[in-house]
């Protein structure tokens, strides 16, 4: 089998019938079976996806193929799927099954996606290794004594290992960048609104989007030209207009550029992701874009406001997983307090109890203002400082994490250590600006590095353009 | 300074968030709240003075729509996940006293 990197090569050689839609799926589920230990997929709808393939394969006989016919997919296991189950890789929501499409998933299937199963995750996306899932870690494919990233771990590393062609995740605070790093692929995070929401589980609400992991910056143009744009059930996605993103990446445009130098002096940053960004400035040089280093002295503000905030979020978004309507009910309580107290304290894993309870401190009587409102203040200077900074340049560029995949384990014991690998990634969620990140080159061991784009609101044909003309993934 | 979370504060918390911690895990929360917001103590030495809050992300205002009743989730498929049910409800303890 070609090991394919975009759909437009699939359904190329599936009009030449050189391949069918059929040997495509089996392809897949045979490496499922046989990577079965990376633990990526929570579940495979095998007799699903080999009937869906069938059926395609017969519009493509009678010339009807959908604009996704022949990609095979995986949904991060915090989109709903009409009569699949969906858990946000928790106990609390056992055995629950989704009575409705998320709009995006629904936009996908109008275009014959073929969804072949729900993709392990850090447990309500709370995590940057995919350690925090109720159904263990995942193992990154390149080194599997690693970690995938988080949270949309088993999403990069079932795109990674070629499991399904193409992956959905969500990303708070970099739950797509950040794994899509560590895994060697593209991870696009678009501009917050650009997606409706409706269907994905909420964890913070005024951060979270819908965002794409694939091998090529073609695949995450394709996917978010068909997911995005206005949605009567959900009243805050934008109705700005919806750029025809795979006709935006060509023909290659030529941009102004800011790289932060604060982020590079930083003594936290490893080595060679120093020298790949290094690297990667003097190739925007070479290839005539306009490349500058400004100041940014925020960087230590980011965590600590993006932590105040998406707790708070969080602990109000996860109050409705009381055990009474759906999912897991303690064993045995006549009386409804403790059944809440005992259903949510057996369902919930120990991050996501920690993130509620940080949560509601700084939403608690006489902590509010302190913690929250300032936070909420930082947030608008931390959104200012970058939108000046997107005044004079097209992109900002930044390394997408501090170190290369780490250890399984590594991280597990500091909550906060574990907190600052979101240091580059939460600047674009902060701000609501749309960040891709994208492979460019490897460290001492072997281990793939992911340099990051930030733009302005809704630039993401431009965005996706430049990645465009340099990403190769392998 | 960061007030420091006691195990009265947790109670308080874990009341309030409707969970409960004992033991070692109630030992462990007090220890994780306290070191993250020592972590967050930063902010304070940035001057908000004026800044406004920033409370909405999307730039989308009012976003309306006519206000049509649509059946878009049936009475059954409502009550498909429930835990507990009867007939047309949800199953919980008796909430009215004895």
């Amino acid at each position: 089998m070609t090991h394919y990197l975009s759909i437009s090569e699939i359904q190329k050689d599936l009009r030449e019938k050189r391949i069918t839609c059929v040997e495509l799926v089996n392809y897949f589920l045979t490496r499922i079976k046989e990577l079965k230990h990376l633990n990526a997929f929570l579940d495979v709808y095998e007799e699903e996806a080999i009937s869906h393939a069938k059926k395609s394969d017969e519009k493509i006989k009678n010339g009807q193929m959908g604009r996704l016919t022949g990609l095979v997919m995986g949904l991060k296991d915090v989109i709903c799927y009409k009569n699949h189950p969906v858990q946000a890789s928790s106990k609390i929501l056992n055995g629950f099954h989704s009575i409705y499409n998320a709009t995006a998933v629904e936009r996908l299937l109008n275009e014959d996606v073929n969804i072949i199963g729900r993709l392990n995750c850090d447990e309500f996306a709370m995590g940057a290794s995919n350690e925090n899932s109720a159904f263990g870690h995942v193992h990154n494919f390149v080194d599997e004594t690693r970690v995938s990233g988080g949270s949309s771990g088993g999403s990069a590393v079932a795109v990674q290992a070629n499991l399904c062609h193409a992956a959905l995740g969500s990303d708070t605070g970099g739950s797509v960048r950040q794994p899509a790093s560590f895994c060697g692929i593209v991870g696009l995070k678009p501009t917050y609104s650009r997606i409706s929401r409706y269907g994905l589980i909420a964890y913070a609400s005024s951060f979270d989007i819908i965002g794409t992991l694939t091998k090529s910056v073609e695949d995450a143009a394709l996917l978010l030209e068909i997911m995005a744009g206005k949605d009567e059930y959900d009243s805050t996605v934008s109705s700005s207009e919806v750029q025809q993103y795979s006709k935006e990446i060509l023909p290659a445009k030529k941009y102004k550029i800011a790289y932060i130098k604060d982020y590079l002096e930083n003594p936290a940053i490893n080595f060679s992701i120093r020298r790949e960004t290094e690297n990667f400035i003097s190739l925007l040089k070479d290839r005539k874009h306009t490349i500058e280093g400004v100041d940014f002295p925020f960087l230590d503000y980011m965590v600590p406001t993006y932590y105040l905030l998406t707790t708070a979020e969080a602990s109000a978004n996860l109050a409705r997983y009381d055990g009474l309507r759906y999912g897991q009910r303690a064993e045995g309580i006549h009386e409804l307090e403790n059944l809440y107290k005992k259903s949510r304290t057996e369902g919930f894993g120990e991050e996501v109890k920690r993130r509620i309870m940080l949560g509601t401190f700084v939403l608690s009587e006489g902590f509010q203002d302190a913690y929250f409102t300032k936070a909420q203040k930082v947030r608008r200077v931390i959104k200012d400082k970058t939108m000046e900074i997107l005044a004079d340049y097209d992109f900002i560029l930044t390394p997408t994490t501090p170190s290369t995949a780490f250890k399984l384990g590594e991280h597990t014991q500091d909550p906060v250590q574990m907190y600052l690998q979101d240091i580059f990634t939460v600047q674009a969620s902060l701000a609501g600006i749309p960040a891709v990140s994208f492979p460019f080159g490897k460290d001492d061991d072997n281990l793939p590095i992911g340099l990051q784009l930030m733009g302005r609101e809704f630039c993401e044909g431009d965005l996706l353009n430049l990645v465009n003309q340099f990403v190769n993934c392998p | 300074m960061a007030p420091v979370i006691t195990e009265s504060t947790v109670d308080k918390l874990a009341h309030l968030a409707r969970l409960s911690f004992e033991g070692e895990s109630k030992q462990k929360i007090i220890k994780d709240l306290n070191n993250i917001l020592g972590f967050v103590e930063k902010l304070n030495e940035l001057d908000t003075e004026g800044v406004p809050a920033l409370t909405h992300i999307s730039s989308e205002i009012n976003n309306l729509r006519e206000d049509k009743v649509i059946q878009n989730i049936t009475r059954e498929d409502a009550l498909k996940n429930a835990p507990k049910k009867d007939s047309f409800y949800f199953r919980v303890p008796k909430v009215i006293g004895e």
